[in-house]
């Protein structure tokens, strides 16, 4: 018994120092930002500032707009997010309870779409988009990238499971299908909304490519892109470019830790269900 | 879920029947937006990929010319789209299999009774999944900085002498590739843990009394019976890594010497850069072409060890 104890704390000991390993670019990450400019050109490197300063964040919301690209990040996540699951889930509702010429066919497309590279739509895609006059504009972001051949797998999948007589008695108390869908199946899918809600949300803050092909006027960009920008003139400004990475991933850290449960709940359902 | 099931069953009055145009309009957002922005550009991208569209064409649609094979024909002569397939496949055969087998055996210590905390330790190691690619490339390149950067200070202790990591066109790959392990290993070891879960713990019991020791076990049957999952994240890894670009944009702008050029930033820059449209459809074609094959390799290569 004690040599298991001693086992077990050797093993949990070693797995702790490599998840400390693993955390330790975040952790310079954010000592770093607190630092005054020019304070991280050392060696050894330093892991602590001397005095924390909000200079650097000072310079991000005051002269670099970080707090308007933070808007257009949360605008853009959420506007997705809620497109998203009203959409999909509409559709997968629609495939898990309904009989209809061309179902399968229809349904059979959808999946079909995951094996072809998002990149080989963007080009046609960004002429669309100029030619709609979305180019710079939150809808070019949410409209092509909507509909998720996943999610509405996910939404079908569960929706299957949520018994088809709570729809019939509805039915005859005279409810119409939307509101069967808006008052019966949308609160009973709510662990599905929940989870896919995260996932998009998640996606589209961390997404890159995309903005950046689409949003060529600084006003409309978000975090990725103006990081990414602020890489082409401040490189040098250590201390500036963790404060900025600091606002692009601690609001996305906060939000999965919240949610971690749903997250990986979803994400181990996702890959049994391939 | 079994499809079959549940459609006979309707006949049983389970599943709605269509007397209305109800469902049709419940799929109609999303098949209208598919089409639009998914399905009708797959098309053109196709057919564009056979045209010179280029800038001119940008600006009045129909200097667009037909010319045949020729896109695909410039890309096989072209040394920097081989350049940046090479850059591709080295990420891809470097980076698929470590990031494999360093989720395989974080998955495996996990799961071990002995261990206490799991749950944070699984929250510490998933972080980099969720931190945005584009921050997290950012704090990695100072990371790699030949000066104040901390790698070179921690090799410092192993008697390493410091190296400019990402101005080195043989260490730029290697140092992307270390920086990708550690964004997704994570994601993978989690569908591993998932997949040892599935596995009856009779099973380790019974070899155990046979008297095989835990390399035997972990052999005979921890690998035989994640199979499955090994597909699974093989595929997911393996499509993920071809479509590489956020790391060489931010880290190196593909270079040294186009050292980390992959095959999605030579065709942003093509499309997007240099508005060569016509030519970066026939690279997104060649690459939707070699995920479609490496798919259905990776499948067939599976389906027959599972037969075997």
């Amino acid at each position: 018994m004690k040599r298991r104890g001693i086992k077990s704390f050797t093993l949990t000991a070693a797995l702790a120092v490599v998840a400390l390993v693993v955390l330790i670019p975040f952790f310079w990450m954010i000592t770093t930002s607190f630092m005054k400019s020019g304070e991280s050109f050392a060696y050894p490197p330093v892991f602590w500032p001397k005095r924390f300063t909000l200079e650097q964040y000072t310079i991000l919301f005051k002269r670099l707009h970080f707090l308007r690209d933070f808007l257009n990040s949360f605008a853009v996540a959420s506007l997705m997010t809620i497109c998203s699951l009203f959409i999909n889930s509409l559709a997968g509702f629609a495939f898990a309870k309904y009989t209809f010429k061309g179902r399968k066919f229809i349904f059979t497309s959808f999946l079909a779409t995951m094996v072809i590279p998002a990149q080989v739509g963007m080009l046609p895609v960004f002429l669309i988009l100029r030619q709609l006059g979305m180019l710079n504009t939150y809808w070019g972001l949410i409209l092509p990238g909507a509909v998720s051949a996943f999610s509405i797998f996910f939404f079908r999948q569960y929706m299957s499971t949520i018994p088809t007589d709570l729809i019939d008695s509805a039915r005859i108390d005279g409810c119409g299908d939307f509101r069967i869908y808006w008052q019966i199946m949308l609160p009973l899918a709510r662990p599905a909304l929940v989870t896919l809600g995260i996932f998009t949300f998640l996606g589209t803050w961390n997404d890159f490519m995309w903005p950046l092909i689409v949003l060529n006027r600084d006003t409309m960009y978000t975090l990725p892109v103006a990081l990414a920008n602020l890489m082409g003139e401040h490189a040098p400004d250590t201390e500036l470019m963790m404060a900025g990475s600091v606002v692009t991933v601690i609001p996305i850290m906060i939000l999965f830790l919240a949610l971690q449960k749903s997250y990986m709940s979803g994400l181990i359902a996702g890959s049994l269900k391939e | 879920m079994d499809r079959r099931k549940s459609a006979g069953s309707a006949v049983g009055g389970k599943r709605l029947s269509a007397r209305t145009a109800v469902p049709y309009l419940f799929i109609a957002p999303s098949l209208v937006l598919l089409t639009i922005f998914f399905a009708i550009p797959v098309v053109i991208a196709f057919l564009m990929s056979f045209t010179d569209f280029d800038i001119y064409s940008l600006a009045n649609l129909s200097f667009a010319r037909f010319v045949g094979f020729r896109n695909y024909a410039n890309l096989y002569s072209d040394p920097l789209f081989w350049k940046a397939m090479f850059n591709t496949f080295y990420f891809l055969v470097v980076g698929a299999p470590l990031t494999i087998l360093v989720a395989l055996t974080a998955a495996v210590l996990l799961n071990s009774k002995l261990v206490r905390f799991k749950s944070v330790l699984r929250v510490g190691y998933f972080a980099p999944v969720v931190a945005t690619l584009v921050a997290v490339s950012v704090v990695w390149k100072y990371i790699y900085d030949p000066h104040f950067g901390l790698l070179n200070y921690v090799l410092s202790f192993i008697g390493v002498s410091p190296h400019d990591w990402l101005s080195n066109p043989f260490w730029a790959m290697p140092a992307i590739i270390l920086f990708a392990v550690w964004k997704n290993f994570g994601y993978t070891m989690m569908i591993f843990l998932a997949g040892l879960q599935t596995i009856p713990e009779a099973l380790y019991e019974a070899a155990e009394i046979d008297g095989a020791g835990p390399f035997q076990r972990f052999w005979k049957i921890t690998v035989p019976m994640l199979a499955p999952t090994t597909l699974f994240v093989t595929v997911v890894t393996l499509i993920g890594y071809l479509q590489l670009f956020a790391e060489p944009y931010i880290m190196t702008g593909g270079g040294p010497v186009d050292s980390t050029l992959s095959i999605v930033l030579m065709m942003y820059r093509q499309g997007f850069r240099y508005w060569q449209m016509g030519y970066a459809a026939s690279i997104a074609f060649v690459l939707a072409a070699v995920i479609f094959i490496l798919t259905m390799i990776e499948m067939k290569i599976q389906g027959e060890a599972r037969a075997a």
